[in-house]
């Protein structure tokens, strides 16, 4: 049924719609990459919906379902279930939603497959805001950024999404971040390998709604590593393991500085941030020792 | 053929077992809950050999039952009023992606106020999101009309999902003696289920439902439209081929005792045998009445409706559901539109909500009244039919401001 009209490296067509310097498109090929084409994907509305397609055209060369917001989770349980009841255990399924589609909307229906143990991986990029509709907050947008519906700067922290789905005794889950793709492609290997459901929750970052430089992702993206903002870490089978060094984090300042969306915090903000962080990081590291 | 003792909730279990269901996605919700319930008994002993997936919602029942379809499998699920509420934005997914499914909707009031019982205001609601619908009038045709939805959904002229609709407790909750057709015999007449069109497959890849401009969206919509279209004559074959299996005759809509009537009543569901009994008694008494009964909803039948309703000068419209704000309930706007141009005077009755018992006396009111109007005896009839006259004072808290 796939016409091919140019023939592109990997599953994923060279030419796609995604912002210049955007972090998703990273994951996508990334996670592409890792799973292969025996592997189905379902993709709700968002950012991610530019590989579902547009019209006759699609960006992916695996078969797909574009769902709801709220039921990523729940579409792929369905195309897990069909292909169980086919005796086909081989296929992979793959649901890949963003942060809202996640943490906000879709967060039952992830919640329902993950406590039903489905084999389904799922991977939430996390470009902290509904960035497709225009940069409004989600429970993911960290305390003190400014989006549309937060235009000076979000009062409350994160909502903490790995820590949900562990919480439902999961065989995996981790964090990752674009800046080190090896590391994240390991992990999605290693979320597709266990007998359950697995989570990766990916740091994607994004120069439209984060007002930063597009050629400055993966420097964005690994200053959120290097300064606590943005922890990476797994949890297998009941054990942590931290995925950076814990001793090194860097000033928020050199993650905050190179972003707009920050712009508007105060000095006292900053203190109050780097206090969050530190005590996050410690609160982190300490499960993981 | 054997004859089992099976309420409307088992009638429908049975009809998905005998078409092999082979993913089930199951919430539980009154008064569907038995649905469920039979379902995961049936899987659990080895009956149904399906996936049973308890869902946490009804959004995601019906999201894994429609992508599991489109895997090409046979997918099932069941839900009621608020539960069909909640499918809502699922519902418009399953029947633009025409995904051919056939889910029991056991009718119950949507809350406010909240109600455990009977009304039709739930299916209403979605009665324009593309699917279709078949309401029943006994336990009988509760497993007849699912087996045959099987049939009309999945053929490549419709392609279109159906809810088959049955009255809460009074048909999902009601033991009724019923002739159930055998296995083979059903193997025979369903098959397996064969996906067309769209499909997902890792060796035939395809996208599905990414982004339409408005160059084909109208078009998408007009063959969906094209497909309801289809819908009399795919019915109409299967019926035919159903028939010949089991003896039973299953109509898009019935005319009971209407070829002398002086005045006739329109109906959906399981009111219909009450409002049967009714005719009979009164035909005894010398009051010639009918019933029509309307199993096709949606697509409404509108060229059969006109035909059957020509002779009559007085028509009776039950809606039970109240089509707030509308000119009159869904099922009268759809009368009165049918008979465009004719000169009818179809009066609008509304009543049964909440699970308001839609007895004898109330029809035969309604007949009366259709009678006095029709012998010029009256002008009015009275609209909300079984509503109490101090309705307006019911719970009222009086305030000093």
């Amino acid at each position: 049924m796939l016409e091919v009209k140019h023939q592109s490296k990997g599953l994923v067509s060279h030419g796609v719609s995604a912002c210049a310097g955007c972090g998703l498109e990273i994951v996508m090929r990334s996670a592409m990459r890792v799973l292969g084409e025996d592997t189905m994907i379902i993709i709700p509305p968002g950012c991610a919906a530019l590989f579902s397609g547009f019209g006759k055209e699609t960006a992916l060369k695996i078969p797909g379902f574009q769902g709801n917001l709220e039921n990523s989770a729940a579409c792929a349980s369905g195309l897990r279930a069909a292909l169980n009841a086919k005796g086909n255990t081989h296929t992979k399924v793959l649901a890949f939603a963003g942060d809202g589609a996640t943490v906000d909307i879709g967060i039952q229906a992830l919640s329902g497959v993950l406590e039903r143990r489905d084999k389904v991986i799922y991977i939430c990029y996390d470009n902290e805001a509904y960035m497709n509709t225009g940069i409004q907050s989600s429970s993911s947008t960290p305390q003190f950024a400014s989006t549309t519906t937060t235009p000076a700067g979000k009062n409350t922290g994160r909502k903490d999404l790995v820590q949900i789905a562990i919480s439902h005794d999961i065989p995996y889950a981790a964090t990752a971040s674009i800046y080190n793709i090896k590391d994240l492609e390991r992990k999605i290997e290693k979320a597709s390998e266990v007998d359950g459901p697995s989570l990766v929750h990916v740091h994607a970052p994004c120069p439209t709604g984060w007002r930063y430089d597009p050629s400055k992702t993966i420097q964005v993206a690994r200053a959120a590593v290097e300064t606590g903002c943005w922890i990476q870490y797994e949890y297998e089978n009941g054990k942590y393991t931290l995925n950076y060094n814990r001793k090194a984090l860097k000033p928020i300042e050199e993650y905050v500085g190179l972003q707009g969306r920050f712009k508007k915090m105060s000095a006292e903000d900053k203190k109050t941030m780097q206090e969050n962080v530190k005590a996050h990081f410690d609160k982190y590291t300490g499960k993981m020792i | 053929m054997a004859y089992k003792m099976l309420d409307g909730n088992s009638a429908a279990v049975e009809a998905m077992k005998l078409a092999k269901v082979q993913v089930i996605s199951a919430y539980p919700i009154t008064p569907q809950s038995s649905i469920s319930e039979k379902l995961a008994d049936l899987v659990a002993d080895g009956t149904i050999k399906a996936e049973y997936i308890r869902v946490e919602s009804e959004h995601s029942a019906l999201s894994v039952a429609t992508t599991a379809c489109l895997v090409g499998v046979r997918a099932a699920t069941a839900t009621a009023s608020n539960g069909l509420a909640l499918m809502h934005e699922v519902v418009g997914m399953t029947s633009g992606n025409r995904v051919p499914i056939v889910m029991p909707v056991v009718n119950r009031g949507i809350a406010a106020p909240w109600t455990l019982w009977c009304e039709h205001g739930d299916a209403m609601s979605e009665r324009d999101m593309g699917w279709l619908q078949f309401y029943c009038q006994n336990v009988q045709e509760v497993l007849d009309m699912t087996l045959l939805a099987y049939k009309i959904c999945e053929d490549y002229r419709v392609q279109l999902p159906s809810m088959v609709c049955l009255d809460g407790f009074f048909l999902s909750h009601s033991m009724q003696k019923i002739d159930v057709p055998t296995q083979a015999s059903m193997d025979q007449f369903i098959g397996p289920y064969i996906p067309k069109n769209a499909f997902l497959d890792t060796s035939d890849p395809m996208f599905i439902c990414d982004l339409t401009s408005p160059d084909e969206y109208t078009e998408m919509r007009y063959q969906q439209k094209k497909a309801m279209d289809n819908v009399f004559e795919v019915f109409e074959e299967y019926a035919k081929a159903y028939e010949v299996i089991t003896g039973r005759k299953i109509q898009i809509m019935e005319s009971y005792k209407t070829e002398d009537a002086d005045t006739v009543l329109v109906a959906l569901g399981s009111m219909c045998g009450t409002a049967k009994h009714v005719v009979n008694k009164m035909r005894a008494e010398g009051r010639k009445v009918g019933v029509i009964k309307i199993v096709t909803f949606r697509p409404f039948p509108f060229e059969a409706i006109r035909e059957a309703l020509k002779p009559f000068k007085v028509i009776g419209v039950f809606d039970r559901s109240a089509g707030l704000g509308g000119q009159g309930g869904p099922l009268w706007s759809e009368i009165t539109a049918a008979m465009n141009g004719l000169n009818a005077d179809i009066r609008h009755f509304v009543g049964g909500l909440g699970g308001r018992d839609v007895t004898e006396t109330t029809i035969e009111k309604i007949f009366n009244e259709l009678l006095d109007i029709q012998s010029g005896k009256s002008l009015n009839h009275t609209q909300w039919i079984d509503t109490k006259e101090n309705a307006m004072t019911l719970r009222e808290v009086t305030v000093k401001c």
